[in-house]
């Protein structure tokens, strides 16, 4: 492994951020952690860059221990969130600053920094002054410069957090391209789960500062691990049902449930794909709520009568409107029985 | 470094003065403290401290929140200028002020002459040159924080239909209250402890406990007294220190702020025309009309034979000619302005380390105190603490520099903390985190910011080194006088040619303050355009 948390925690003030958290990213690796702010995602990378002392536990790069190590010689990279170029070295000097911290030669240097340029697609910038750089523009030049002095592992802090959807997602892609040709070993961190599920080979779900789910994007998009990783993942139909052989008892009546699931009290994952609207005489009779347009698809929120909303997801031409009453059925295949 | 040389040269010298005051034969006597000050004359110089700087204070508002108003609000041709032409009292010496008013308003002054006006046998004397000092500390703290109050609180005011006065009261004034008091103490405290204006306008017959505290030093010998009153006088300031800390901190609390260069607009109406003329005028007449007359009586009917009399040696008034001073002033300032910037910037580089404790914060707080606790206390410590084993530098030249110094390292330190305060913490991050060791972050990261800042911290600590003067007149040597002190001297010798020779004095020492703060104006404008 080149790099493992065993059991890292870090207090501020009697409150633990990051509690004995274990975490392994194998080279060339790319591993997201996600999370809603607060769950500790960037107390977690701070820490593995030397910036953050542990309260317990300990940090292994490359199978050595790095207690008391400094941060300068981690040898690890971080993409800061605003970036955080320096303001009096123009672009040039911002990519540069790694390697001569390196003692790199003054060609060296200039060879990389040109190299760096082409790779982030700023190819001939060095010379702009950083100030005059675009929000997306910032963002290649702060990975260029956290990728110049070819750290082991690249640890990137929300990397595309405050760049508008349409850059967003087209970087995203980039990335994820860039990071497989260098073959660089990536620990990010996110609140986006587009961004995440994107971009990583594993995906670490954190909340309150530890671990709550690990695996990768399908398995965790498939079956989240407890009711709070479903609901980050934006999901709005989870209950606390009674599962039996064929199906379970919830709030919504007789859900059906796939072969094979665990049996007993368990928490229930209805997809909207899985709510199935059918005439208003059969099945669960609930009432239109809502209805937002999304796309590929309406999303439908339906009040039954003394139990739960649901979130139901169907086509434009059969959409219900506002204040039409409807019966619901529950497709097996989109329903999921969790922990 | 920073803490061991406070506890010597500055910690040491107050405690040998409680020492000094309190006890007697190997006893403490803290009765000492009740004796003194049962003593009429003494209750009569704690009173009028007291009440000159409480009058000095309001008439100083009085003044200067017009001009505050003024140069944060309005857009006027000339205001740059106009900016610096007002700070420039603030750095002159106060020997300067004081001659300068005596020109003015003294025996012989323009007014003398003119209509047979004397205000140096009165406190007005005193009470306006205070003033003149003080314009630019109001004007630039409130003045400061008013430029960069959002005009659109006071719209929004407005607009809910509220009349534009009670606007301004409602809204403006409770922002700008917190600046107005701390400035408003920040006077109270310079006037409280006004040693030089007093010493040369107050006469015989008006004298601050700073002055009473040197008189009983040098004229009557009386240490014991002389300490006990420095007690006094400590314990006043650390006061003030303690109130003008806490209302600092008050106006911390969120306020927004915009760019000062947004706020300003050309004058409409009247009223603001009106402001503005009034505030050019005081400008005029407060704090050029002394400056000017202080360098037309300087070459006076003699030509520039002031001037040239000054190279001579008389052999009455000093053992070298008093031109000597300049060189003496500009040496001593050098080596002082060295040690304040490097033990200042040291002092504020650790105050703004994320893991400084308690006790260095504490530490920002005592950093102030030399400021406040006037450098009569500084000279007198020194002249006791110093010139005896284990620590005897009376015959050392650094002596000067180092009383020197201690007055200046807070303004360093002033000037430093912002700037450093203000360098993203995450920056020096991402540098560590890019291989920098931490002496490279400090080089690469925080010095380029900073540069700027350590040059007019450097200015600040050479204009106040060459000016001051209560502390290195307990500590000069005969034969090398500085110019504040030369200019004392010879004002305290009868005859023309003295006079004289005072004035032409302290127009040099105006010129190369006033030099340097031109210089330092420079420098900041030229930050704050590429910032």
């Amino acid at each position: 492994m080149l790099l493992s948390l065993e059991g890292a925690t870090v207090r501020f003030g009697g409150r633990a951020v990051l509690d004995a958290v274990d975490l392994e990213v194998a080279e060339h690796e790319i591993v997201c952690v996600l999370g809603p702010s607060g769950s500790g995602k960037s107390t977690l990378l701070r820490a593995v860059a030397g910036l953050q002392p542990l309260d317990s536990g300990r940090v292994v790069l490359d199978g050595r221990d790095q207690a008391g190590m400094p941060a300068h010689r981690r040898g690890v990279g971080l993409m800061f969130q605003d970036h955080q170029l320096f303001p009096q070295r123009d672009v040039g000097g911002n990519v540069a600053f790694g390697l001569r911290m390196h003692g790199a030669h003054k060609r060296q240097q200039a060879e990389r920094v040109e190299e760096l340029l082409e790779l982030v697609g700023l190819p001939g910038a060095d010379r702009r002054a950083v100030a005059a750089l675009s929000g997306g523009e910032q963002q290649r030049v702060a990975l260029a410069r956290a990728l110049a002095p070819s750290p082991r592992l690249l640890m990137l802090d929300e990397p595309l957090g405050q760049l508008d959807r349409s850059l967003r997602e087209r970087l995203v892609v980039e990335l994820k391209e860039l990071f497989g040709r260098l073959g660089t070993t990536v620990l990010a961190v996110t609140h986006d789960q587009g961004e995440a599920f994107a971009l990583a080979d594993r995906v670490v779900v954190m909340r309150d500062g530890r671990i709550a789910q690990s695996g990768t994007p399908l398995e965790v998009w498939q079956r989240p691990a407890d009711a709070f990783v479903a609901r980050f993942l934006g999901f709005e139909n989870v209950v606390e049902a009674t599962v039996g052989a064929e199906a379970a008892d919830t709030p919504w009546g007789k859900v059906p449930v796939p072969e094979g699931a665990p049996q007993g009290g368990r928490t229930l994952l209805v997809r909207p794909t899985g709510v199935r609207l059918v005439p208003a005489d059969a099945g669960l009779r609930c009432t239109v709520t809502a209805r937002t347009f999304k796309g590929t698809h309406v999303s439908v929120h339906l009040q039954p009568k003394d139990a739960p909303r649901l979130e139901a997801a169907c086509a434009l031409r059969v959409a219900p409107d506002v204040g039409d009453e409807v019966g619901v059925e529950f497709d097996a295949a989109e329903i999921a029985v969790l922990g | 470094m920073p803490v061991a040389f406070f506890a010597v040269f500055f910690a040491y010298p107050v405690a040998a003065i409680v020492a000094r005051g309190l006890k007697a034969d190997g006893a403490w006597r803290l009765g000492r403290i009740g004796e003194v000050l049962a003593q009429s004359d003494v209750r009569h110089v704690l009173w009028f401290t007291t009440w000159q700087a409480l009058v000095s204070t309001a008439l100083t508002l009085l003044v200067a929140l017009p001009g505050a108003y003024v140069f944060a609000r309005l857009d006027f041709p000339g205001k740059q200028v106009l900016r610096a032409v007002v700070t420039v009292p603030f750095v002159l010496p106060t020997v300067v002020v004081g001659t300068a008013f005596l020109a003015l308003v003294g025996r012989g002054g323009l007014l003398d002459e003119l209509w047979g006006v004397r205000l140096d046998t009165t406190v007005w004397a005193i009470l306006l040159a205070h003033v003149f000092f003080n314009y630019a500390v109001v004007v630039r703290t409130v003045g400061g924080l008013w430029a960069q109050l959002d005009p659109r609180q006071e719209e929004a005011a407005r607009m809910l239909g509220t009349s534009p006065l009670k606007a301004w009261r409602r809204v403006t004034l409770p922002a700008l209250a917190p600046a107005v008091a701390a400035a408003a103490l920040m006077v109270f405290l310079f006037t409280f402890t006004s040693f030089g204006v007093v010493q040369i306008l107050g006469g015989p017959t008006f004298s601050t406990l700073e002055v009473e505290i040197y008189r009983q030093t040098s004229e009557i010998f009386d240490l014991s007294t002389a300490a006990v009153l420095t007690l006094i006088q400590f314990v006043a300031v650390g006061a003030i220190l303690a109130l003008h800390a806490w209302t600092v901190r008050r106006r911390e609390t969120a306020l927004r702020l915009v760019d000062a260069s947004v706020t300003a607009r050309r004058p409409r109406g009247a009223g603001q025309w009106a402001l503005l003329g009034g505030a050019l005028v005081t400008v005029l007449v407060l704090l050029l009309l002394p400056l000017a007359v202080l360098v037309q009586r300087s070459v006076g009917a003699a030509g520039f034979g002031y001037y040239r009399a000054l190279t001579r040696n008389d052999g009455g008034v000093f053992l070298v000619p008093p031109i000597e001073a300049i060189g003496n002033s500009l040496s001593y300032a050098v080596a002082a302005t060295l040690i304040a910037v490097v033990i200042g910037a040291l002092a504020a580089v650790a105050l703004t380390r994320r893991d400084a404790g308690r006790f260095v914060r504490g530490f920002d707080a005592l950093l102030m105190l030399p400021l406040g606790v006037s450098a009569v206390t500084v000279g007198f410590g020194f002249l006791i603490a110093l010139d005896e084993p284990p620590l005897d530098l009376r015959s050392s030249w650094i002596l000067v520099p180092l009383a020197q110094a201690l007055v200046g390292v807070p303004f360093v330190v002033r000037t430093m903390l912002p700037v450093l305060r203000a360098v993203d913490v995450r920056l020096r991050e991402a540098a560590a985190v890019l291989g920098a060791s931490p002496w490279r972050v400090w080089r690469e990261v925080d010095l380029p910011m900073v540069r700027r800042a350590l040059l007019v911290a450097a200015g600040f600590a050479f204009a106040v080194s060459l000016g001051e003067f209560g502390a290195t007149v307990f500590i000069a040597r005969p034969d090398r006088p500085t110019l504040p002190v030369a200019v004392a001297r010879l004002l305290g010798r009868p005859g023309e040619l003295n006079y004289g020779q005072a004035m032409a004095l302290s127009t040099i020492l105006m010129v190369v303050c006033a030099v340097a703060l031109l210089v330092l104006e420079k420098l900041r404008t030229d930050r704050t355009g590429e910032f």
